[in-house]
């Protein structure tokens, strides 16, 4: 029986699957994708504010000692 | 004399929450890069400089006699004794006003590597300031460092120390103006990723009738958890970034001993330096040095909320019983563990989670604060509840929620930067550019800092209105002796020659002798004590006659 439940919903989303291929994606992939298009905007941004050398500009930020 | 300024009795605070008097200390990191080896100490002192142009307060502090060292004491131990002096590491005297002069600077450096066209009159380039708003701005040793005037509250903790970031930024900017001067940049980090590391300090006053003893081992296990909710995070592991990564702590991994007096060598987990600033008798300024320096506004206001409740548990004998096993290699394991999945071993032999010990901190606070109805959200003291709140959503968002942490967590943030970085562009933890996003997280400026790239998105939360920051930067707070120190800065500015902590010294035209005006009472010297005085005079002889009730 309770196996008969779990197939039940699932033939039923192939179904809906063979039905509407072209489905918009559901609200959490959707939400998904423009998190990350959030962060490659966000990284697009911050590439434009880097100091341009990394390696040198690293490497030449030495501080004397503190407390 | 003596009771300080305000007359009456003295207020007090409620007890048992997350009221306590605090200030923080921020040692910016200073680079120049278009001069490399640029001499730090001297471009400390033209940051310090460039304030004193941008606000013309050249009276108190002028140079580097007038702030008032008379109180200083950085050997004395809290637990008993003092260092003998001889055998003070050199940066530990920090009760002598600094020297330097172009010898000095000739011998340490070769050459001056900035102009030094910036002296006062004496000759000698500033390096102390005493602020409108009730902080210091100073050079120590090789940084610009601001103190942040003392508050009430983490929430005003917090306000004033990013007003602080705010000073900082109005003099990168007037530097940036000057065609002749290579532009300096201030970061408001914790290392140079090279065995260097400088502090970001705290300071709470607390009863001296508490024993040491008590405050170590009540502090312990909450110090070497408490980076989980207050980490910065930082790239690299090891003091001298040895071996690629990312951990939680700026800090922890510059920690040597459990317990000691030095805040530049072997640092200690508790720092024991007992100078309270204030009525040595009833006081003692706690003094913690293990915190990262914090742009995120609620991992700076859980470091000064928690931390406060928990010595209001040490004062009231209910801190936790619990003792880490190997504290100081402990603390490393915590901030190395960015998965937050290790268990810690306590002396009991029970083995639990960097989280569990928060939690057990949590619940401590919680009972107590509640059974002195400092936490009620209608009727309690206006902090406490907002801190408890807090402290569970983080440590609820650790647990089950990165996404949500990371708006609030500074270490989870920057994480959550670098993970893009490495999957966009497939770097290696050594990748330079993930250095450099570490780096740039903590400039201090809002175009060039990443912290307030990702705060202009929304992407970190505000606790504070930018407006109150602001004019913090002006002001001081209204409820602790910073109000007295502040307020005669900028009504008497021309009078005062020099400020400390726990004294304000007048030079009143036509008075052969100086005036000290004690302040060794933290919450006198307030607005409710004093705004009618300072509202009733605009000229400083008669203000000064009539505070001293002559």
């Amino acid at each position: 029986m309770a196996g008969q439940e779990q197939q039940q919903p699932q033939s039923h989303q192939n179904q809906v699957d063979e039905d509407l291929p072209e489905a918009p994606p559901t609200v959490p992939e959707a939400q998904a994708s423009a998190a990350t298009a959030g962060v490659d905007d966000l990284l697009d941004e911050i590439d434009g504010v880097l100091e341009s050398n990394a390696e040198e500009f690293v490497r030449a930020f030495v501080q004397k000692g503190g407390q | 004399m003596t009771a300080g300024v305000g007359g009456g009795t003295t207020p007090e605070l409620p007890v048992g929450g997350a009221m306590r008097v605090m200030g923080a200390e921020t040692e910016y990191g200073i680079h120049a890069p278009s001069a490399p080896g640029a001499n730090a100490t001297m471009m400390s002192a033209r940051v310090v400089q460039a304030y004193a142009h941008v606000t013309r307060q050249r009276a108190a502090g002028g140079a580097e006699a007038r702030w008032d060292y008379t109180d200083e004491e950085p050997l004395h131990d809290a637990r008993g004794w003092s260092q003998n002096r001889d055998s003070a590491h050199p940066s530990q005297l920090t009760d002598q006003p600094p020297v330097l002069d172009a010898e000095a600077v000739a011998l340490a450096y070769g050459r001056p590597d900035l102009e030094l066209d910036g002296q006062d009159e004496s000759g000698s380039m500033l390096m102390n300031m005493v602020l409108g708003n009730g902080a210091r701005l100073y050079v120590d040793h090789a940084h610009p460092e601001y103190s942040s005037p003392e508050v009430t509250n983490p929430r005003d903790a917090l306000t004033w120390d990013a007003a602080g970031d705010l000073v900082a930024l109005a003099c990168v900017r007037r530097l940036a103006e000057d065609p002749e001067l290579p532009p300096i940049n201030l970061y408001k980090n914790n290392t140079d990723n090279k065995s260097v590391s400088y502090g970001s300090h705290e300071n709470y006053l607390m009863p001296r009738s508490v024993p040491f003893s008590n405050i170590v081992a009540g502090l312990t296990p909450f110090f070497v958890t408490r980076q989980i909710m207050c980490g910065a995070g930082r790239v690299g592991r090891g003091q001298d970034n040895s071996t690629p990564g990312y951990q939680i702590s700026q800090r922890a991994d510059f920690f040597e001993a459990e317990v000691g007096l030095e805040t530049t060598i072997r640092r200690p987990i508790i720092n024991t330096r007992d100078e309270p600033h204030a009525t040595a008798e009833k006081y003692r300024r706690l003094h913690v040095i293990i915190g990262d320096a914090n742009l995120s506004e609620t991992a700076n206001y859980l470091k000064f909320g928690t931390t406060a409740m928990v010595l209001s548990l040490i004062e009231a004998g209910r801190a936790p019983v619990l003792e880490v096993h190997e504290p100081v290699a402990t603390l490393q394991a915590v901030s190395h563990d960015t998965e937050l999945s290790g268990t810690l071993r306590l002396i009991d032999g029970r083995r639990v989670s960097a989280l569990d010990i928060q939690w057990m901190y949590h619940r401590a606070a919680s009972e107590l604060a509640w059974e002195t109805g400092v936490a009620d959200p209608l009727h309690g003291d206006g902090h406490t509840h907002a801190v408890l709140e807090q402290w569970a959503a983080t440590l609820t968002a650790l647990e089950s929620s990165r996404d949500t942490a990371s708006s609030s967590v500074e270490w989870l943030a920057k994480l959550s930067l670098l993970e893009g970085y490495r999957q966009r562009d497939g770097l290696a933890w050594d990748d330079a550019r993930l250095g450099l996003v570490d780096l740039q997280w903590s400039d201090i400026r809002p175009e060039k800092g990443l912290y307030h790239r990702m705060l202009a998105r929304d992407r970190m939360r505000r606790i504070v209105d930018p407006a109150a920051i602001s004019r913090a930067v002006l002001e001081p707070p209204v409820d602790t002796r910073a109000f007295f120190r502040g307020r005669s800065i900028s009504r008497f500015g021309k009078d005062v020659v020099g400020a400390s902590w726990d004294s304000v010294i007048f030079d009143v035209p036509g008075h052969s002798r100086l005036q000290r005006v004690p302040t060794r009472e933290p919450l006198r010297g307030t607005e409710a004590l004093l705004g009618d005085l300072f509202a009733r005079h605009t000229e400083t002889e008669p203000f000064l006659a009539e505070l001293l009730g002559k």
